[in-house]
């Protein structure tokens, strides 16, 4: 079974590397939209951390939401 | 025969993977510099206080960050209120990191501090992120590790320890011209003294001596927790400066506690640079297991909470934020600047956590629900 995971996953590492030759189907000199800040994920980084930590500190759910570190102060 | 070792097979795999991707090269942060304060109103706590960020390009291939934070704390929240006394206090937090390019792949790193009177925090990260198939997708892998040292007000000989370890992947694609999608997954393992020293469970006491009906002990925790969050989101280009963006997340850990929320909005910039953000944010979460609102006697147990954050809630986001630019021609080396303010109105409904200090017959008091106003006011300079 091990022996079998194991190769799927080179498997796999090898198509992901043939696949790695594949054209681009948005090419660079379509990107201008993609590059405006607006479309950014972190435009905000110091206001995007705070207001994740605001949500750590209420909630029970946590993690993938690129959050940091440290208390809560949520007593 | 030598048996082949499977380690190098897949390093090599993937270094060939790495190298045969089409070569656009992955670009550092900005260097920037973020002045933020910060104002949280809501069930009778209000936290204050600044953070400072500033990075900066320090070679052609090396940016590094540092950032300050503060929270100055002054609660007389319900949990407070319930059975214990307002109290004030201060946090500080401290961020040091850099991301190093190498070619399409930033490898990053960063430490934090946190630091209050009865709570120590430290954090260490490490990351690595890989542009592939042309610079249309890019993988991120991450891991952080954290020691966290919990002691108590008044009680000089509590200290205990809690070890946290955070796995993190996600993977950016580009779907079309002007279409952005993102996908996360982390798993966060956590050991050592995981619940509030402070907080208490309630459970009923029928004796005439005791008017309210119930008592107070100590909440008892498990000292392991395993979590995992899957997160999607997305933007949408509408025109220059707009777009739409769209996330959920879904989450479940060991105690029990199933989890998601969703939020949507839209960024909208006029023709002299004010720019808009409207968005809307719903969360929903279930108990944990050990979660009660009252127990029907001492030590039910083995362990037991009231904590309202492991209680089963829903709450409503709804948020405003503009920001203009600042002009900066005559400033030297600074090339643009924003002023910017965020307004977050939050609202919690608790459906199985009830309002003690209300009162009513125990076990029928209210159920508690309150609102938060959150403030940012913040500039922000490009240099």
């Amino acid at each position: 079974m091990k022996k079998l995971f194991r190769i799927m996953l080179l498997a796999g590492l090898v198509s992901l590397s043939a696949c790695s030759s594949i054209e681009p189907w948005v090419k660079p000199y379509e990107r201008a939209n993609l590059s405006d800040p607006a479309m950014r994920f972190d435009r905000n980084p110091v206001s995007d951390a705070y207001i994740k930590h605001v949500h750590e500190a209420r909630e029970g759910a946590r993690g993938a939401s690129g959050s940091s570190g440290g208390g809560c102060g949520c007593n | 025969m030598r048996q082949p070792n499977w380690h190098q097979l897949i390093l090599s795999a993937l270094l060939f993977a790495a190298s045969a991707s089409v070569a656009v090269a992955q670009v550092l942060p900005e260097d920037r510099a973020d002045a933020l304060y910060h104002s949280y109103s809501g069930d009778n706590i209000e936290i204050t206080g600044p953070s400072i960020l500033l990075r900066k390009k320090l070679t052609k291939d090396f940016s590094g960050y540092a950032n300050l934070y503060i929270d100055s704390i002054s609660s007389a929240s319900i949990d407070v209120l319930s059975y214990a006394s307002p109290y004030k206090e201060k946090r500080t937090e401290v961020s040091l990191g850099g991301d190093y390019l190498l070619g399409d792949t930033i490898v990053s790193g960063g430490y934090t501090h946190s630091d209050e009177n009865d709570f120590n925090a430290q954090t260490a990260y490490i990351g690595i992120s890989q542009d592939i198939f042309g610079g249309l997708t890019t993988v991120r892998m991450g891991y952080a590790r954290g020691w966290d040292t919990v002691s108590q007000v008044g009680n000089a000989t509590f200290e205990e320890d809690v070890d946290r370890r955070s796995y993190r992947l996600g993977v950016t694609q580009v779907v079309t011209k002007n279409l952005v999608m993102s996908f996360d997954f982390e798993g966060i393992t956590d050991e050592g003294f995981l619940n509030n020293p402070y907080r208490q469970v309630r459970y009923r006491f029928d004796d005439p001596s005791v008017p309210d009906g119930y008592l107070w002990q100590p909440e008892v925790y498990p000292n392991t927790r395993t979590s995992s969050a899957f997160s999607l989101g997305g933007r949408y280009f509408v025109k220059p400066g707009s777009a739409i963006y769209a996330n959920a997340r879904l989450f479940d850990d060991t105690w029990g506690i199933g989890a998601w929320n969703a939020q949507a909005g839209y960024v909208y910039t006029t023709q002299r640079n004010w720019s808009f953000d409207l968005s809307y944010r719903y969360y929903t979460q279930t108990a944990a297991d050990f979660y009660r609102d009252l127990f029907d006697y001492q030590d039910q147990q083995n362990f037991m909470a009231r904590d309202k954050e492991l209680s089963s809630f829903d709450s409503h986001s709804l948020r405003f934020a503009a920001s203009c630019d600042i002009p900066v021609q005559s400033w030297g080396f600074v090339e643009r600047g924003t002023a910017s303010f965020t307004y977050d109105f939050m609202y919690f409904d608790y459906a199985d956590f009830r309002d003690v200090v209300t009162g009513g017959p125990v076990g029928e008091e209210p159920l508690f629900n309150f609102s938060a106003d959150v403030f940012q006011l913040y500039v922000s300079f490009w240099y």
